[in-house]
């Protein structure tokens, strides 16, 4: 028998997937008897629902802000209660003519909040500039200074309210989180302790009654003429409470990076700290990013929980602006529509920048 | 003879209550020795060199490398862990940083070097282990083979005195197990300290000064690889021997 000689085949493209609507209909939508039946059930309903809700939310919605018109035979949804109570819904009771104070400031925020996300901005001169912009949020929404009259925290609310909360219990809660996660694998019994007990009782209790307490309770634990503002006493609440569930999406993080990882990082010479720093956490939180961001967007729904405290955040303002004016009382369901759409925006628009995070960080996986 | 690097005097370990892993190890390692520990799967080969640099801690018996001895002391530890490098059976490189970066890491970040020069002296190293044109890519983009020269040249960079070899080709597929081999007979033509566990007899042969058998948690036989190979003289190295030269 004679030696063949190996003949290595040249590499081909894969084949083109077949593109088009129609195929696409026919393979996605048709392609058996089973999906050919759920594509026509879901067809029924969506004749059955859509029609009515498009007719109620569009083609009979009343776009002016009468609510006489609203309250006519066959109008449909009374969009008019948007503008009317438009300052209302966003600023909450901060004082009518200085609306512009939290306007400004909240633009602010957002605009550094957008800027964090982009790469080019992690830098180490990101922390001192956060906390000139939020130091000029205070000093403009607070005032008594610089000729501007002062608004007691009480009084802050609507959207810049919610802005606030959500960003600062998220920033906040983040390294919290990641010192409880560490704390609950470290080998020092008292701290391992204290950890786990901190996320076991936080985790224990709902939020409302740690916002609850915060704002009732401290205050009488507390001696007399000490005392500490509302706003920052439910923001700790809030961050506290974030933090102990972040840990725990944290800590599944660090479970999952191969303890060869921590063992050559200990023959090269890292200590404790560096080996996290460097090695551990940079892995385990590339895997928990989804976790995280879904941590963050819970946050960011659960500041609607300080209305019980009276403060009126986004949900509350608008709860406030209807139920103080019996003519557009009736209206709630469109006022509620349009902050879910506020809310949609911003959780959307999270959970898209989370998908962003997941491919830069994974981009070492990629062959 | 030359003058001893590391001691092993009366150690032994437990795993938990009942597993008795080591059992009244002595042993003496020379400067600039080669050491070949081969012996059955849990028979503490791998446990013996991972007391070396306290990745695991023995319970009882005295353990000194290079003058330095292991106790709780971190303070020793991190002192031998300067003078001691490892290679896994797993690699074990940084799946999230460079080739380059997975070298440069502990020099810049333990030894205080600046960045140019420890990139210099990585690729020095990169070079070495003949790998040096994958420096920007990922481990994860590498073979088997050439993530097992990037650990072993990552390990060089901080100049150890002793070299420990964990299985260093047992996770290679059979046509990669040659490169490593390649880079290590390379390195122990240079003088430094090697320990290495591994059933790669063509190695022993070799390179090694002596090779030491194993079999539950005791040292059973130390010998040159030519009398050991050809006249061992235990009856359970024998047996061994047979089985894993037999075919």
């Amino acid at each position: 028998m004679s030696a063949t000689t190996f003949e290595p085949i040249a590499a081909r493209p894969a084949p083109v997937k077949t593109e088009g609507l129609v195929a696409w209909i026919r393979s996605n939508l048709f392609g058996d008897w089973k999906t050919t039946v759920g594509t026509l059930l879901v067809a029924a309903v969506l004749l059955k629902v859509l029609p009515p809700f498009l007719q109620w939310a569009l083609f009979n919605a009343v776009w002016t802000a009468k609510f006489e018109l609203c309250n006519a035979e066959g109008a449909g949804a009374c969009w008019g209660v948007v503008s009317e109570k438009f300052r209302i819904i966003i600023f909450g009771r901060y004082p009518f003519e200085e609306q512009w104070r939290p306007l400004i400031s909240t633009l602010l925020l957002c605009a550094l909040l957008a800027g964090s996300c982009m790469r080019s901005f992690w830098k180490a001169w990101l922390v001192p500039l956060w906390i000139a912009v939020l130091a000029f949020f205070f000093v403009v929404m607070y005032g008594g200074v610089l000729g501007l009259s002062r608004v007691e925290t009480d009084r802050w609310g609507g959207l810049p309210l919610t802005i606030l909360l959500a960003s600062l219990s998220m920033a906040m809660a983040f390294p919290i989180a990641l010192l409880i996660a560490l704390g609950r694998r470290s080998k020092l019994p008292a701290i391992k302790t204290f950890c786990t007990i901190y996320v076991e009782l936080i985790r224990g209790v709902p939020l409302i009654s740690v916002l609850f307490m915060a704002s009732f309770m401290f205050p009488l634990l507390m001696p007399q003429g000490f005392n500490i503002d509302v706003l920052v006493r439910v923001l700790a609440g809030i961050t506290l409470f974030a933090a102990a569930y972040m840990a725990e999406v944290i800590r599944g993080g660090l479970q999952a990076v191969p303890k060869g990882q921590i063992e050559a990082a200990a023959t090269l010479g890292l200590s404790y700290w560096q080996t996290q720093r460097k090695i551990v956490l940079p892995q385990a939180l590339a895997m928990v990013v989804p976790g995280i961001m879904n941590n963050f967007i819970s946050t960011f729904k659960d500041t609607s929980l300080v209305t019980i405290v009276s403060l009126y955040e986004l949900t509350g303002a608008m709860s406030l602006a209807l139920n103080s004016d019996a003519d557009w009382r009736p209206f709630k369901i469109e006022g509620y529509l349009f902050i879910a759409l506020i809310y949609f925006g911003f959780c959307f628009a999270m959970s898209r920048y989370s998908l962003w995070i997941e491919k830069q960080v994974n981009k070492s996986k990629l062959r | 003879m030359s003058e001893p690097i590391i001691t092993f005097n009366k150690v032994n370990k437990w795993y938990g209550n009942n597993y008795h892993v080591l059992r009244d190890i002595d042993l003496t390692v020379t400067k600039g020795e080669r050491i070949v520990i081969c012996g059955p799967s849990g028979s503490g080969k791998s446990t013996l060199i991972r007391c070396i640099n306290r990745l695991e801690e023995h319970q009882q018996g005295n353990l000194t490398v290079d003058g330095v001895e292991l106790t709780d002391d971190v303070k020793a530890i991190d002192d031998v862990r300067k003078k001691v490098g490892m290679v896994f059976q797993q690699f074990n490189l940084f799946p999230h940083l460079t080739v380059l970066e997975n070298l440069t890491l502990s020099p810049m970040w333990v030894g205080k070097m600046p960045k140019k020069e420890a990139e210099e002296k990585a690729m020095e190293q990169l070079k070495r282990v003949r790998i040096a044109e994958q420096a920007s890519k990922y481990p994860l983009q590498l073979s088997g083979g050439q993530q097992q020269r990037v650990a072993i040249a990552r390990a060089l960079c901080l100049k150890p005195k002793i070299m420990l070899f964990d299985e260093p080709t047992s996770a290679l597929d059979p046509e990669m197990i040659k490169e490593v081999l390649d880079v290590m007979i390379e390195m122990a033509n240079q003088g430094i300290t090697m320990i290495c566990v591994t059933h790669e007899m063509g190695f022993a042969k070799a390179v090694a000064d002596r090779v030491i058998f194993m079999d539950q948690g005791q040292i059973v036989e130390q010998n040159t690889p030519h009398e050991f190979f050809n006249n061992p003289q235990s009856e359970r190295s024998k047996d061994f021997l047979s089985k894993i030269l037999g075919h």
